[in-house]
This record gives C-alpha cells, structure tokens and sequence, in this order.
C-alpha cells in the first residue's frame, strides 16, 4: 500500500499533447476513479503510473519516490486489462501464479498464496482450467486474482467491466468494492461510465481533453460540479441546462430565453446581460399547482420512480419523481423547484456561479 | 433418397432430372468430380507411377519389367546410397536448426519498434524471392575456388593465406551448402513467424512485464509457448523443404567432391536421368518417402494443437 501523486504531468504522442498538465494526490488506500469521455487519456495516464508509457513531462511518485524513469516491474503494481490480459497457455492456477513464479517465489508457496485468493473470488472450482474455457465474468475474476496474489502497492484497473453484460457489471462492482474494502489497497480505476464512478469511488477525477476538471467525493461532484462539463458528466439522467440570462429587475430570477421566469434562491451578483446556464438536476421539481406550467411530452414510468419529459419554452427538460405520478402526454404540469439545488453557470467560460 | 412430391405425373426424363436435382449425394458428387479427377491425374498418378517404376527395371527407352524388391535390395549394399542418406539427414538437420534459431532471432528483431521497419521486411524476403537457381549461380560464384569474394576478403584481411577450397573438400563443400541452403530458407521462417509474433497481444507482454518478467522471462514464458503452434507448421515444412532439396546442390557441387554433398534427390535424378536407370533413381526417391512422413507425424502427433487452443469446456 503506498499513496500515488501526479504533478504536472504531461504526455504528447509525437507533437500532439495528449494529457496537458495533471495534478492528482491520491491518499494511501484510497479508491480513486478516473472518469471521463473515451480518448479523454485516461488509459494513458493509467499507463504512466504502470510504467508502461513513459512521462513526456512531470513527475510520478508511488509511496514517495518518484518513478519516472522505474521499469514496471520494480513499481510493485498489478494491472487488470480492459481485454483482461490472461496468458493463453496457462491455466488460472498458473496465471495468478505467474507473477510470484517471476519473483522467484517457490512452487510450494506459489500454490500455497493462489489457494486463499482463488477463494476469496469463488475460483477454487476453476484453477486448472485455460482461459479459453471461461465465461466473461470469470474470467474477469481471473484477472483480479491475479492482481491480488501479490499484494501490490497498487491496484490498477483500466476499464476492467466494460466487457461484461450489465447484469453482470452491476454484481462486479460490488465484488471489486467489497475487496478493496477487504484489502484496502490504494487503487486507481479508470471508467467511461459515471455510475461506476459514483457507486465505486472514494474520490473521483473527472477528466477531460488531457486535464482534469475537477476531484472531488462522488457527492460533492454531485451536489456542486464546479463547471458545465462536469455538471453535465456526473448524474444519470443528465442535469437539465437551460439557456437565459438574470432578470434587469430582480437578480434572484432567472429569465429563459423565451422569457419564461424561474426563481433562484438568493440575488446573484452578475452583469445583467451575461449569457448564464440554469442547471437543475431531474429530481429538484416537486409538482405544485402555483408553480410553473410545463407540457408532459414522454412519461417514462420504471416501477421505482417515474422520468418524464416535459416541454419548457422550446427546451426538453427531463424530471424525476420518486412517487408514483399519473400524467400522459399532453397534459399540463406545473413544476416547484427547489431553488436550493439550482446550478448556475456562466455560459461563455462554463464557470459556476 | 426422396422421391418428389410433384402433383401430376411428370414425363420420365423430366422425372428422373427432378430425381437426380433432389439428390443432394449425387449432385456433390458431381461437383466434386472436376477436383477429384484433378487431384488424381496431377498428384496420384506421378506418385503411383513413380512407385510402380521402383519396383521395376525401366531404363530411358526400354519399357521394364516388374523386378519386385530388387532396386531397393541393390541399394541396400549401396554405400554411395547410404552416404546420401547419412549426407540428406545431417543436411537437412544442421540447416533446419540453423534456420529455426536464425529465423527465430530475425523475426524477433524485425518484431521490435524499428525505423525503416518495412524496408528491412522487404529486404528479408529477398533470399526467397530470388529463383533458387540464380541464387545458387550466386553462391557458385562466393565460393569458387580462384574467384571467390570470401576468400579475397579474408585474405585482404590477412586471416588467411590463400583462397579456400570451399567445394573441392568434402567438409567444406557440406559447410558450404548447408550455408547456402539456410541463407535461402531463412526468410520463410523468419516471416511466418513475425507473423506468428503479431498475433500476441501487446498486452500480455505489457502484463508479464508488470508481472515482474524480464525480457528474457518474457520470451521464455509468454512469447515461444505462445509460437508454438506456429513453429511447429513452419518447421515441418522447412524440414520437408531442405529434405528432398535439389536445385542448391545440383548447381553448386552435383553431389560432389566424391559424393560428399549428394543427397538422396540428387542421386535419385542422377541414377535416374543421366543415368539412364529410371528404376533405380525411382527406387532412392520412393525411399524418401519414409522419412517425409516420419516428419510429418511427428509434427502432428508430438506438436500437435495444444489444449489451451482448443475451445469449449474440457
Ligand atoms: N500510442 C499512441 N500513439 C498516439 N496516440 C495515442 C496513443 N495512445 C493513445 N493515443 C491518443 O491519446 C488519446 C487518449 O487515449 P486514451 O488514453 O486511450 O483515452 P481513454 O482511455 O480516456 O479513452 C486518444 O486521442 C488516443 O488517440
Ligand atoms: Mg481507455
């Protein structure tokens, strides 16, 4: 176990830069997601702390050193694969073993030290079995045993569930987090997928285009996303973004573009004509028969909650109610919001406000 | 065989094209035929012949007669055939070793990140591509006995004092054309197998080297067992190529000096065409044929698929 700091790190492929200055301290046993769109560089980044890309600029530091220029197998890290990475021609005993076989552990204590991590993965039955004769999901387990029977530093997980149907993602998630909580060693797992950051993570990167955008707990990302980006990354469904402007009369209301006034819950202290962004998560609207008038367009009822759609002005907005409402399209609703939860961004810098 | 269910009763030879259309045995048949009598008239039929010669006493412009075991009992006390024997399977055995570890090296080299890496690709296929007998031509050339460039090299080197005799001695002539024989075949090798190479994931290097395994580790471990497969193909080829080889030797030495580069396919076509004793030179090819499949059985049984590329459950 060892904490992980990046600073300023850079990477360009060729001329092109690829990761353009990261900062991140990563606390010793922490679960930190790196999370954001596909080509964003988090793969790159992830290799970089594995050694396996060297560092164009910056500096990399695992447990306090810095290891820049360290070959990956003096790191201590272990690595599971997006495509898992399995040796072929091994059987699982041998696979998890390989790495203790490659650090001139003997073959007694080989067996010994796979036995109770084959365990703790529900493998036993599947150790003299080849790759070839796996499910998905098993053989996922297989990759994270591997990683485990050393006892590393640090874990490193590269899209590691991406390949797996969603029941199955589900189910390994909860695996993965139960067994850092078991072993509590530092982990860096990269994702696309927001909800796999916000279910799984201590902390969260948000990455995007080679910077990071913000870290911070999977809530307070949640709660006050420091820019559009993020605002619009985190949160399933997406935050509702509505275009407009403060009101020249009164600075705690919102005007939309078509002149439709939503409240804000305090004064806002900005230029009257600057172009602003109203960010209002699904489920901040109550329904309240003084609020205001909006036509249901799409209801979209899933047993648990109810998403529906409703038209606002020339803007779909996307509401979530946790009881079960009864609207069909057509129809009026009219919305109360809870003007405590409300974003606002300034559209020209995407800065909230 | 399903009759048609037709309604009405159709004319008898439209009857019997519906038959015939509906048989699937029969319609496979024929279109199997044009390659069945393909495979028979250009592969079985020089084989057979070739066999049936062995067992007789053809010579160029007599029919022979049946002569049964004869050929091959004469050839048992024949020591020139027994030292073509000896000379094929030390032959065929230094090379394919050569061929194997240089083809091997080359393969891993040309697999690495290199500048001009299709350039050096290319080049490599050049022994390969160039018609055997003009690299042979070649070869005669480096190692003739006045004119040799090696020799002239080595001597304007001052390693040696005058010109070898590189196919007038019987070692040298073997060290000599097994040379030859490994610079030609060596680029087969070497690109079946960077093939091979590119079919291992990047990744598995990427993790054994996470896994704490040298480069060395590396190959042993992930890269030669994963090549397998591949070697085992390549070299029972490779093998099967240096084995009945011919075209090297006959224009570099024709067996010589005193049969100590003569392999079993130069005598056989020496025994058999300037000879003149089709039969005999028959009987010394058909006796290669032992061998051949001797390699290729042990290829099939001893490296064999191995579990771990078969799919499914055990
Ligand atoms: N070896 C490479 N050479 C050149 N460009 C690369 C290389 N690896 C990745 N890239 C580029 O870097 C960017 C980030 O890639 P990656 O880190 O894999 O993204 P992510 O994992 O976030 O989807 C992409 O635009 C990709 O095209
Ligand atoms: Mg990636």
């Amino acid at each position: 176990m060892a904490p992980v700091d990046f600073i300023n790190v850079r990477k360009s492929f060729g001329a092109v830069p690829i990761i353009k200055g990261v900062n991140i301290e990563i606390a010793d046993g922490e679960f930190v997601i790196l999370v954001g769109p596909s080509g964003c560089g988090k793969s790159t980044l992830l290799r970089m702390l594995a050694g396996l890309e060297n560092i164009t600029a910056g500096e990399i530091h695992i447990g306090g050193r810095v290891v820049n220029k360290m070959p990956p197998k003096e790191r201590d890290i272990a690595m599971v694969f997006q495509n898992y990475a399995l040796y072929p021609h091994m059987t699982v005993a041998e696979n998890m073993g390989f790495s203790l076989l490659m650090n001139g552990v003997s073959k007694l204590e080989i067996a010994a030290m796979v036995k109770p991590a084959a365990e703790i993965l529900g493998l036993t039955n599947l150790l003299d079995r080849y790759p070839r004769q796996l499910s998905g999901g098993q053989r996922q387990r297989v990759a994270m045993g591997r990683a485990i029977v050393r006892n590393p530093q640090v874990f490193l997980f590269d899209e590691p569930l991406s390949n797996l149907d969603a029941k199955l993602r589900v189910q390994m998630r909860v695996e993965i987090k139960e067994l850092h909580q078991r072993l509590k060693t530092t982990t860096v797992y990269v994702t696309h997928d927001q909800i796999e950051a916000m279910t799984m993570a201590d902390k969260i990167v948000v990455m995007h285009d080679g910077i990071v955008e913000q870290i911070g707990a999977p809530l307070e990302l949640y709660d006050r996303p420091v820019n559009l980006f993020v605002a619009g990354f985190i949160g399933s469904p997406a935050m509702n973004m509505i275009e407009g402007r403060l009101s020249l009369s009164d600075p705690s209301v919102f005007l939309t573009a078509a002149g439709t006034a939503l409240p804000l819950a305090r004064p806002v202290d900005a230029a009257k004509d600057m172009a602003l962004i109203y960010g209002l998560r699904p489920e901040h609207v109550r329904l309240d028969a003084s609020g205001i008038p909006a036509t249901v367009v799409v209801t979209e009822p899933t047993g648990s909650e109810t998403q529906v759609i409703v038209r606002l002005d020339e803007a779909d907005l996307t509401l979530m109610f946790h009881e079960r409402i009864d609207v069909h399209p057509g129809e009026t609703l009219h919305l109360a919001i809870d003007t405590s939860a409300v974003h606002l961004f300034d559209k020209e810098t995407g800065v909230r406000l | 065989m399903s009759s048609p269910s037709s309604p009405g009763p159709p004319s008898r030879s439209g009857a019997l094209l519906l038959r015939f259309n509906n048989s699937r045995n029969a319609l496979g048949f024929v279109f199997m035929l044009p390659a069945a009598i393909f495979l028979l008239g250009f592969l079985t039929y020089p084989l057979g012949l070739g066999v049936w010669l062995g067992f007789t006493d053809t010579r160029i412009g007599r029919a022979g007669d049946f002569i049964g075991l004869q050929n091959y009992i004469y050839l048992m006390d024949d020591e020139v055939f027994w030292l073509s024997v000896f000379n094929t399977v030390i032959y065929t055995l230094v090379a394919s070793i050569l061929k194997f570890a240089l083809g091997l090296w080359l393969a891993l080299i040309l697999n690495e990140k290199l500048p001009f890496k299709s350039f050096f690709r290319a080049i490599v296929l050049l022994p390969w591509v160039v018609p055997t007998v003009l690299s042979a031509l070649a070869f005669w050339w480096i190692y003739d006995a006045q004119f040799s460039i090696l020799s002239w090299s080595l001597m304007k080197l001052g390693l040696i004092q005058q010109p070898i005799n590189f196919l007038g001695d019987p070692f040298n002539a073997r060290v000599s054309v097994i040379a030859a024989n490994v610079w030609r075949g060596i680029p087969f090798v070497a690109i079946s197998l960077l093939a091979g190479l590119q079919t291992i994931p990047v990744s598995l290097q990427e993790a054994a080297s996470l896994d704490g395994a040298t480069p060395w580790k590396r190959f042993r471990y992930v890269t030669l067992p994963m090549l397998t497969p591949i070697i085992a193909v390549v070299m029972t080829f490779s093998v099967l190529f240096t084995f009945t080889d011919f075209q090297l030797i006959y224009v570099l030495t024709k067996g010589g000096p005193v049969n100590a580069t003569h392999l079993m396919a130069t005598l056989s076509f020496q025994r058999g065409i300037p000879g003149g004793q089709l039969g005999e030179g028959a009987a010394i090819a058909v006796a290669m044929i032992p061998f051949l499949l001797a390699s290729i059985l042990f290829s099939f049984f001893g490296l064999q698929r191995r579990k771990w590329q078969q799919g499914g459950k055990d």
